[in-house]
């Protein structure tokens, strides 16, 4: 198969999969027992937040392949996942709080993963600010790939700094459900959702490079044009 | 003389030239106490001069003040290399890239650290505390949180000096990264100034210990790279 034609499989088969997860957590799967149909948002705001993690994994490998290889493709990659992830930990955030807002009774709450994972999404968007704001794209590259591993480095350390933060005086106050305790056809939803927005990410990505491909060969015609 | 000495007498020659840079037209070290006694002085009307308020908050809105300040310097450090071609002629220093980038560090680290000395009597005086026979835990705490910042602040300050908006890019950059260093100050320092036992700063501390070795390291890793481009 042709790459286009890798392309388009992939791109129905994240298609499929984003409609059978929808319908698997809005239709098949069973309403909670104690929160009823909001926790149904679960199905989406889990798999998005672990897909932004993963997004943001292939940021700090390729900024390290870029530094080391020195070659332009792992930058695009950066790049484009930095993005995507971007896009699925903010989504991933606004509906974990409309979920909190009818559970725990407030949009936003100052929990260890919460105010981590809010953090990353800072530093990623400045990742991106950065991005845009250099102009010799080779400086931009060597700049975004230091600031990538760094800030993917220094995330566990944040993430230590407010567990503490937030027990040395005062316990845990929220604990999810664990997923053991959790029924058959809801795993089964959950499951279907995280293959679905992988598949999602992973076209996305794809499509992404394409654009970028596409750019830098239109940069080159106009080059070529000019003389 | 051995390597290692050569090596530290770069390091403290380029920290030198900075400092003396400084000492000379001083612009940099009067922003920085005015904004920081500014800071302080603003907090006391945003609380409304609730006293029992102002004395709970006041590790914290030192420690804004602090690192508020400490932006204005870092990013000036590596923008004076920037006018008259200044790099260029430092970059010819035959000194290892690390040098460079432990000298830039050490001097940018003693300005922001003496214009924390000349808040601490300010800050005492303004807010009523005590911090006087806490000097000596206050600084256990002050100087690896500072010597992080300023650490990771020569770091981004190098990446945005060039950027047409380098003003809101540093503090953009480098205080979501820089957390766990703020949080770790903020609660070290209310552990010193409501007089609790010091042990109760130390994990704290570890956790200042290990930021400061993650950003020195990928530093000095990454330094030369960010430089050469």
């Amino acid at each position: 198969m042709s790459g286009q034609g890798w392309e388009r499989t992939l791109g129905i088969l994240a298609v499929f999969g984003v409609a059978a997860g929808l319908y698997t957590a809005f239709v098949y799967a069973p309403p909670d027992a104690v929160q009823g149909e909001v926790q149904r948002l679960m199905y989406l705001h889990v798999p998005l937040i672990l897909v932004g993690y993963l997004a943001f994994f292939v940021v700090f490998v390729t900024s390290i392949l870029y530094l080391w290889r020195r070659h332009r493709g792992y930058d695009a990659i950066a790049h484009s996942s930095a993005e995507i992830g971007v896009i699925f930990t903010a989504l991933s955030i606004a509906i974990g709080s409309i979920w909190g807002r009818p559970t725990w009774g407030a949009w936003w709450t100052w929990d260890a993963r919460l105010t981590t994972t809010a953090i990353l999404l800072l530093v990623f968007l400045g990742y991106l600010m950065l991005r845009t704001l250099v102009e010799d794209p080779s400086r931009g590259a060597t700049f975004s790939a230091v600031l990538g591993i760094l800030g993917f480095l220094d995330i566990p350390i944040i993430h230590m700094s407010v567990v503490w933060w937030r027990t040395l005086h005062q316990p845990a106050s929220i604990l999810k459900p664990g997923l053991s305790t959790v029924a058959p056809d809801m795993q089964m939803a959950l499951y279907t959702n995280l293959v679905a927005f992988g598949l999602l990410y992973g076209y996305l990505l794809v499509k992404r490079l394409r654009i970028e491909e596409t750019r830098e060969e239109l940069l080159r015609l106009q080059m070529e044009r000019l003389g | 003389m051995g390597g290692r000495m050569i090596f530290a007498r770069r390091v403290a020659a380029i920290a030198w030239k900075d400092l003396i840079a400084e000492w000379r037209d001083r612009e940099s070290m009067t922003a920085m106490c005015f904004f920081a006694f500014l800071v302080l002085f603003l907090f006391n009307f945003a609380l409304g001069g609730d006293q029992t308020l102002i004395r709970g908050a006041s590790s914290g809105l030192l420690w804004l003040a602090f690192t508020f300040t400490a932006v204005l310097g870092l990013a000036r450090s590596v923008q004076g290399e920037m006018t008259n071609d200044c790099l260029d002629g430092l970059l010819l220093y035959p000194a290892e890239r690390e040098a460079i980038f432990l000298g830039k560090l050490c001097g940018s680290f003693i300005v922001i650290m003496l214009v924390e000395l000349i808040s601490f009597p300010v800050f005492a005086v303004l807010y009523n505390m005590d911090i006087w026979s806490q000097l000596p835990k206050l600084l256990l705490i002050a100087v690896p949180a500072t010597f992080g910042f300023a650490t990771a602040g020569t770091l981004l300050s190098t990446m945005t000096v060039g950027l047409r908006a380098r003003e809101a890019m540093l503090p953009f950059l480098l205080f979501p990264l820089t957390i766990p260093l703020i949080l770790a100050a903020v609660r070290g320092t209310e552990i010193v100034l409501r007089g609790e036992v010091f042990e109760l700063a130390m994990p704290w501390l570890k956790l200042t210990g290990a930021f400061d070795v993650l950003f020195l390291v990928g530093s000095l890793l990454t330094f030369e790279l960010l430089i050469e481009e």
